[in-house]
């Protein structure tokens, strides 16, 4: 019984994850949040929003380079998304050289978008350095996701 | 360009402090006939010295509790020093008036008190309060130094401060640190959406206020030399820049209209121009701007990360960070930029390097195999020291006579972001004397104030 219930909820969660991209109107969510073509719903649950880094790295990995192609094309569809790309790093640095790196992914990512084609006016960087982690824990997990550059419609 | 965020009239008891207290030597000479009651504070472990603070003398009920709260806070600082032992106030054998007459150093030499402090607080018919204090050589009987105060009744912790500054620098040789204040950022909430404010404190922990409502986030604060303003980085409107906040006025404004990320700034050793790094197309360059003229120069011009410099007190050369070399090391160069040299290289990382204002160590954050640590070495790199570790310590600051630092502690957090405490330690540049400084929140980015002029 308790099995049952189990897989209830698996198959519930399933459906939610998939209807959002499929939501044609774009009309929103509950909260009157745009989760329609050209949304940060739409790029997060299509394309992917992020890329992760290595340690006090600001190179873009094979896998980054993939979603970034990605992004540039889904920029090219929703040719009126402006984005600003923000920077983060793990705790396991200073603040100060945090805020450079940060700075340094951002623009890894922005560089790389431009040279697909995106137009430089369609895009803004920010670093926040280690100020907003995704992930609040102190181990490799939370520092190897908190490594990330992500791209925020506006 | 100004806004006013958390404008709040500033309690003006520094400003008034300066302008309304008067002092006056009651009698100080140099008693060279017997061994100096001396300690030598660049020795690694100091015994604290016994000494004794007798409640200040008062005929009234409140120039009496005055007097009480004057000698407790005398006794703290002296105590925190980590030079200083206290005796504990019941040990007392003579108290009261008698004590305003002349001690009795037997009855102070039978408690092993080798130093005494005595002290008498009066109100003026003018509404001020007058203390005046003396240190004893109890060994001697000699006077070591004398001094009266007259300054407006708020005030008296400022007085307490002065009077411990006094006794601190006639036993040790070295200025004192106790009159000062710290600025740094209060952090609360979710470790993923941290609020930090910028806050400020005695150097005891007194006369908390926060100067930001925590809209933004704000990080990094540096005390001007000048003592009025606060050098920090503000996200004000979501754009991370550098802002200078008036502590009278609550008003902040923007170091200047630049074209990418400006962060990492400290003010010059005479206060006239800012330090600080700006990124721009993701490259880090370390800038001056002069905050008369609002000349902007270019110091460094290097791909790699180039931040968090720091004067040397004469302004004559800048210590910084960079990552030239593959990793974060320490630099020197000269005010121009010229003559960049490598000064850190041991094991693993330098950063967040913070030149003393004596000009005679650098202060600095060290990383190796997972762990950081707070130590000092001299401007050309030589004498490495390492004062503490941790999960990660971070961001030392000087106190104003060079001999004590600050810095701040991160434990690690758990899965969910919980136990990871931020919290703000001193400790002797010898490594020894290492405390908390208690804050009513979690607390980072310590800076400490010069002296209150």
């Amino acid at each position: 019984m308790r099995f049952k219930i189990l897989s209830l909820v698996a198959v519930v969660a399933l459906v939610a994850a998939c209807a959002t991209p499929t939501t044609e109107s774009g009309s929103g969510a509950g909260d009157g949040t745009y989760t329609g073509p050209g949304s940060q719903a739409d790029l997060v649950a299509n394309v992917g929003d992020r890329v992760q880094f290595c340690f006090d790295c600001y190179d873009l990995t094979p896998e980054a380079r993939a979603t970034l192609q990605k992004q540039a094309a889904w920029m090219k569809t929703n040719s009126n998304v402006k984005v600003v790309i923000e920077g983060h790093c793990d705790e396991r640095g200073t603040r100060e050289y945090n805020l450079a790196l940060g700075h340094r992914r951002a623009n890894a990512v922005y560089d790389y978008l431009t040279s697909l084609g995106v137009s430089a006016n369609r895009m803004a960087t920010i670093s926040y350095g280690k100020e907003r982690p995704e992930n609040p824990g102190s181990d490799e997990t939370a520092w190897a996701a908190n490594r990330r550059a992500v791209t925020m419609v506006r | 360009m100004t806004q006013s965020l958390f404008a709040r009239p500033f309690a003006r008891p520094f400003a008034c402090l300066f302008s309304a207290l008067v002092m006056l030597s009651v009698a100080f000479w140099h008693t060279d006939a017997h061994a100096e009651l001396t300690i030598d504070i660049t020795r690694g472990v100091v015994e604290p010295m016994p000494l004794a603070v007798t409640d200040f003398y008062g005929a009234g009920a409140s120039e009496k509790q005055f007097g009480a709260d004057i000698a407790r806070v005398v006794a703290a600082d002296l105590e925190r020093s980590g030079l200083f032992a206290p005796i504990d106030k019941k040990a007392f054998i003579q108290t009261g008036e008698s004590l305003n007459v002349l001690p009795r150093f037997g009855d102070w030499r039978i408690i092993n008190a080798q130093a005494l402090v005595q002290g008498r607080v009066e109100m003026t018919t003018d509404g001020r309060l007058r203390v005046e204090f003396r240190l004893w050589d109890v060994l001697s009987e000699k006077q070591m130094v004398g001094l009266a105060y007259f300054t407006v009744p708020n005030n008296w912790r400022r007085v307490a401060h002065i009077v411990s500054d006094a006794i601190y620098k006639r036993i040790t040789g070295e200025e004192g640190y106790f009159d000062t204040r710290i600025v740094y950022i209060a952090e609360s909430g979710s470790k993923v959406a941290r609020v930090k404010r910028l806050a400020i404190m005695d150097q005891d922990g007194e006369n908390h206020r926060f100067l930001t409502d925590g809209r933004d986030l704000v990080l990094t604060p540096r005390f001007s030399p000048t003592l009025q303003e606060i050098t920090y980085l503000s996200y004000y409107k979501g754009v991370p820049r550098v802002y200078i906040f008036n502590i009278d006025s609550g008003r902040q404004e923007a170091l200047g209209d630049f074209p990418g990320m400006t962060f990492a700034p400290r003010f010059s050793p005479d206060g006239k121009s800012v330090i600080f790094s700006m990124s721009k197309n993701g490259n880090s360059e370390i800038y001056t701007l002069d905050l008369a003229t609002r000349d902007v120069r270019q110091l460094t011009k290097h791909s790699a990360i180039d931040t968090s410099p720091s004067f040397s007190p004469d302004g004559q050369y800048i210590v910084f960070n960079s990552d030239r070399s593959g990793t974060q090391q320490l630099y020197s160069m000269n005010k121009n930029g010229g003559d960049v040299k490598r000064i850190s290289f041991g094991d693993g990382r330098y950063a967040t390097p913070v030149w003393s204002p004596r000009g005679d160590w650098i202060g600095f954050t060290r990383m190796h195999k997972g762990t950081f640590y707070i130590g000092v070495m001299r401007p050309d790199g030589s004498g490495e020291r390492l004062l503490t570790q941790g999960f990660l310590v971070e961001a030392p600051t000087w106190a104003p006579n060079g001999r004590v630092l600050m810095y701040f502690r991160q434990d690690r957090n758990d899965k969910q972001g919980k136990g990871g405490r931020t919290r703000i330690f001193s400790i002797d540049f010898t490594g020894n004397n290492e405390r908390e400084v208690v804050t009513p929140l979690d607390a980072s980015d310590p800076a400490w104030s010069p002296l209150i002029p």
